[in-house]
């Protein structure tokens, strides 16, 4: 009798830790959280790998090259060639340097710009706020190369071999320096001018929720005004500078258009051109170590930086609560920085624009007279003398397919991003505090470690064959999607955490208390209440995607192309005009998409909106 | 329909290191209203969840109505849908974004409840809290006395027959309060569903109650009704917890039958068969005072006096000795004047000193 009620009991003790297992499998949460961990390997993690294996096997371009191997076998061939190598140093080395001199340039540019404007902003009497404000946001609808276009057609000039002179010496008849025209200083100035935008809503943020008490109880103490400034407003600021530093070196490490706009042409070689350059000429394995080496540095000092700082989310925008601090007078000096501010802001938000508007109605480059003036770039018909026949961009049936690629990416990507956002923001937050909730949250970080080119590198690795049950989808357009949604990840994330934050987690028990199954508490509760959040994840997606270069350049295909690679592709060939004219339609397109979302966020969500505060 | 009986048993759940509810058993007769009482942070609310599935124990079982709802013996845990109960949340969780009507209807929407039916409950339900012709209004449109009658009625709206309500009234303001106490007891009476109230409020247990639960650190103190909850407070705890102003709680030795010696004087107390280190409790109330010496009298300055309309405390001293004591109504006595206290015998609660028990129950 002992011995059967035993074995009933062990029998029992099994049945319920399977029910208890079960019942924690289907807890929403859990369930999402595993799908999600799925999901984030399939887009990352094995990528990355099968990238990484790549690099370290044998493939049939290398059978030439190293002769007793034979296809498939391990070997270190690329690893030692391009790391030790007799061409290490023009592949691997040079370009690694430039990388880093450009982003730590551009990053150091950004930072004095971004959060001294900033400053000026929140905490002087400057006139002009809003507009400042205004203007300030104008590199984020621009491609990130706008500037560096501008800044060829200006500068461009005769010192470089086959050149042809820019607006400059057109007018003045001097030809600027090739270290004017093209390298690292006229790179290092566009990506800086383009990325301040971030040090300056970051910092105007930080400075905006700045308790001036704190700085008033500085002042009582007897503080000096250098004292406070250094003691208790710039520790307050530092995470808003740090996340700052964070996104633009992790940008402008894995930037493409600058690079290629005004390094390539005169043999200046970033990681991100090498790569590209590498790729192109399907010598993968030798890109991939590019890649990797790319992956590492960018990785590397995103971590040193955070270990710095100690902050693990500095990246975390800083919500600003908007207390009136002291404003400082600016007296004698406030002519002087008003002028400054003016320069600075004409010359990013404007004049690239009325450059690259005005440089479409020129028919030849490097004239610049009104007898040179044309709507050929736009309207006119084919022409074999001019971009090698191509017609006007208006058209251009080449065009309005990119034009509709780029739209429909973009509202793919948004929407899919928007989701996934949304599902993780439910997953991390319900889980907080689990080790589930974390392992979620930091494979969502991944993608932001990964500089763009290198990211979509990450991508020809794996989908050029069929893959987990996945067809091959190197060359088409879903490949595109995925990839822009992957990269993203870590913004939908954020987004969809932070909306989720702000739904109670009782709002959601209440439903499941009047009987509410998982299914309706999503689409009746959360979903309803996290709109808001998902429609702002949707607006910046859809704006980051449309002028996305640099992660899908090595991705497209004639069929696939969007309108910011072909920009790259009308450079390459020589067509300046028809890419600087593509990319104001590109702008303009940003522009409609904006107001179009915008309004939508204003209109009918607006009563969402409202009544989830 | 005979309204469930719950029975909770060793029930265990700990966040970390933290033990919120400690190997609680209780058990809540059919119909009644209790309350759980206690101290911020003593596991009330997480008793409370427990109860109601949103938190899973890490042990024990909880039967509701015969149905095990829980057992981490035989894996069972029934989602909180399932449970036929209603909560209540102390921040109301009224649903933002839909109007009163689809508040209420939410529960019976999913339950397939015809649309007549629907409107029905609704009024009634609306009615039941007074807040007829609310259906279109948001949330956002309402004070908060009235959004917390509109949390009452998405519950009884879809008759649960278990009510758990977690300080259902700790957000609204005093006067609101009472009406509130008022209503809810009326409800009660009407509905018989069984009710775990959640407070830390002693007057709203004392006044709604069939039984009060009295919590610390995640155990049951004293499991009893208002009165003997009150009078025959089971532990120095809970006579420390329960009653205002504070009972007085004199160190002291059993010093010969019936007599306990506490600093200078004697006590007469109901000593049983104790003896060596107790605390006695005694109510301000049951001291008299009296205005010249008298029999038994020790003699006391008042120290302070607080009037309070109803009636007046007085803070007596005697040396580095504080009582309070609680006369009806406006006392005469004035600071510092001289007066003589009497202790009734048999109204002094016996502790032992170690184990903080009673001694002198019954
Ligand atoms: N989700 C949770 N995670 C971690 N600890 C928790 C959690 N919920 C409750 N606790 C802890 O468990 C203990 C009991 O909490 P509980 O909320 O049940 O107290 P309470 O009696 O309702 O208090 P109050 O009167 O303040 O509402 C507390 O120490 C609390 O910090
Ligand atoms: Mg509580």
């Amino acid at each position: 009798m002992s011995t059967y009620s035993l074995a009933e009991a062990q029998d029992s003790l099994w049945l319920a830790r399977l029910r208890r297992f079960f019942r924690w499998l289907t807890t929403p949460y859990v369930f999402l959280s595993l799908i999600m961990v799925v999901v984030m390997f399939y887009l990352v993690i094995i990528p990355l790998w099968s990238m990484f294996v790549t690099t370290i096997t044998v493939s049939e371009l290398d059978l030439r090259v190293i002769p007793e191997a034979s296809l498939g076998d391990m070997t270190s061939y690329h690893w030692r060639r391009m790391l030790i190598g007799q061409i290490a140093k023009i592949m691997t080395y040079e370009p690694l340097v430039n990388s880093l001199v450009i982003s730590l340039g551009a990053t150091f540019l950004a930072l004095i710009m971004g959060g001294g404007m900033a400053w000026l902003v929140v905490r002087t009497d400057i006139p002009g706020k809003e507009i400042i404000h205004m203007l300030a946001t104008v590199p984020y609808i621009m491609p990130s190369w706008t500037i560096s276009l501008a800044w060829k057609v200006i500068f461009k000039s005769t010192s470089v071999s086959g050149g042809v002179p820019g607006l400059l010496q057109f007018f003045t008849g001097i030809a600027p320096p090739i270290w004017l025209s093209n390298g690292a200083l006229p790179i290092i100035i566009a990506c800086g001018l383009h990325y301040y935008t971030f040090y300056f809503l970051f910092v105007s943020a930080a400075l905006l929720s700045i308790d001036s008490s704190l700085e008033e109880a500085g002042d009582l103490a007897g503080a000096s005004r250098g004292r406070i400034l250094r003691k208790i407003t710039f520790p307050l600021v530092l995470p808003a500078i740090a996340s700052g530093f964070i996104m633009t070196f992790s940008k402008t490490m894995g930037t493409f258009g600058g690079p290629n706009v005004l390094g390539v042409p005169v043999g200046y070689y970033t990681l991100s051109t090498m790569l590209r350059s590498n790729m192109g000429i399907g010598n993968y394995g030798d890109g991939f170590v590019t890649a990797i080496v790319l992956i590492l540095f960018s990785m590397t000092t995103v971590m040193i930086n955070q270990k710095l700082i100690g902050t693990r989310r500095s990246y975390e925008t800083i919500g600003g609560r908007g207390f009136m601090a002291q404003k400082m007078k600016l007296r004698g000096w406030r002519p002087v920085f008003i002028v400054l501010i003016v320069i600075v802001q004409f010359s990013i938000a404007i004049l690239p624009l009325a450059v690259l508007i005005y440089s479409t109605f020129m028919l030849r480059s490097g004239n610049y007279s009104l007898s040179n003036f044309t709507l050929h770039h736009w309207i006119g018909q084919s022409d074999l003398s001019i971009n090698q026949g191509d017609p006007g961009i208006l058209l251009n049936k080449a065009i309005y397919r990119a034009a509709w690629n780029s739209i429909r990416l973009s509202l793919w990507a948004s929407f899919i991003g928007g989701v996934i956002g949304v599902i993780l923001g439910y997953a991390i937050v319900k889980g907080r505090g689990t080790r589930l909730s974390k392992i979620v949250e930091q494979l969502a970080f991944i993608p932001y470690l990964i500089p763009g080119i290198a990211f979509g590198a990450v991508y020809i690795s794996m989908f050029t064959k069929s893959f987990f049950g996945l067809p091959p989808l190197y060359g088409t357009f879903a490949l595109l999607v995925v990839v822009s949604v992957a990269k993203h990840i870590p913004h939908s994330s954020r987004t969809g955490v932070s909306s989720m934050m702000q739904v109670g987690s009782e709002l959601e028990e209440a439903a499941a208390i009047s009987g509410a199954n998982a299914w309706q508490r999503f689409k009746r509760i959360i979903f309803p209440l996290t709109s808001p959040g998902f429609v702002s994840a949707f607006l910046l997606n859809f704006i980051t995607t449309m002028r996305e270069l640099s992660l899908i350049i090595l991705l497209v295909t004639p069929a696939t192309a969007v309108l910011s690679s072909m920009t790259m592709r009308y450079i390459e060939n020589g067509n300046e005009q028809q890419a600087n004219a593509v990319i104001i339609v590109l702008i303009v397109l940003v522009l409609i998409g904006n107001a179009i979302i915008s309004r939508f966020r204003g209109g009918s969500l607006k009563k969402g909106l409202e009544s989830s505060k | 329909m005979p309204k469930p009986t719950i029975i909770i048993e060793n029930v265990t759940k700990t966040f970390g290191d933290v033990v919120a509810v400690d190997d609680l058993s209780l058990e809540i007769d059919s119909g009644q209203f209790i309350t759980l009482l206690g101290p911020s942070g003593c596991g009330k609310t997480t008793l409370l969840r427990c109860i109601s599935g949103l938190e899973e124990p890490d042990n024990g079982e909880i039967v509701i109505a015969d149905k095990i709802v829980f057992s981490r013996k035989k894996g069972i845990s029934l989602p909180p849908g399932q449970r036929d109960l209603g909560l209540v949340f102390q921040n109301y969780a009224l649903w933002p974004h839909m109007t009163v009507y689809k508040n209420i209807t939410f529960a019976l929407e999913i339950q397939k409840m015809s649309k007549e039916d629907m409107d029905q409950r609704v009024k009634e339900s609306l009615a039941q809290v007074q807040m007829d012709g609310y259906e279109e209004r948001y949330p956002r449109e309402m004070s908060g006395g009235q959004q917390q009658r509109i949390a009452l009625a998405r519950m009884l709206a879809y008759r649960p027959s278990v009510f758990l309500l977690d300080e259902p009234l700790s957000n609204l303001d005093a006067r609101l309060r009472i009406d509130m106490r008022t209503e809810l007891k009326r409800l009660h009476h009407d509905s018989k569903a069984t009710t775990v109230y959640v407070t830390h409020d002693q007057l709203e247990a004392m006044t709604m109650s069939t039984k009060i639960a009295v919590m610390k650190l995640g155990v049951v103190q004293q499991f009893d009704t208002p009165n003997q909850v009150y009078h025959y407070p089971s532990k120095l705890f809970v006579a420390d917890f329960i009653g205002n102003p504070k009972i007085n709680l004199l160190e002291g030795r059993v010093s010969g039958k019936d007599l306990v010696q506490v600093g200078k004087f004697h006590v007469p107390v109901n000593t049983k068969d104790a003896s060596g280190e107790v605390v006695l409790g005694i109510r301000p109330e049951d001291i008299e005072i009296s205005l010249e010496p008298v029999e038994h009298g020790e003699e006391f300055i008042a120290y302070s006096v607080l009037p309070s309309g109803a009636d007046t405390t007085i803070i007596a001293r005697q040396g580095e000795f504080e009582l309070s004591v609680k006369e009806i109504g406006v006392s005469s006595i004035e600071m510092d004047q001289k007066i003589w206290l009497c202790f009734r015998k048999d109204t002094i609660n016996l502790y032992d000193k170690q184990t903080e028990n009673l001694i002198n129950a019954g």
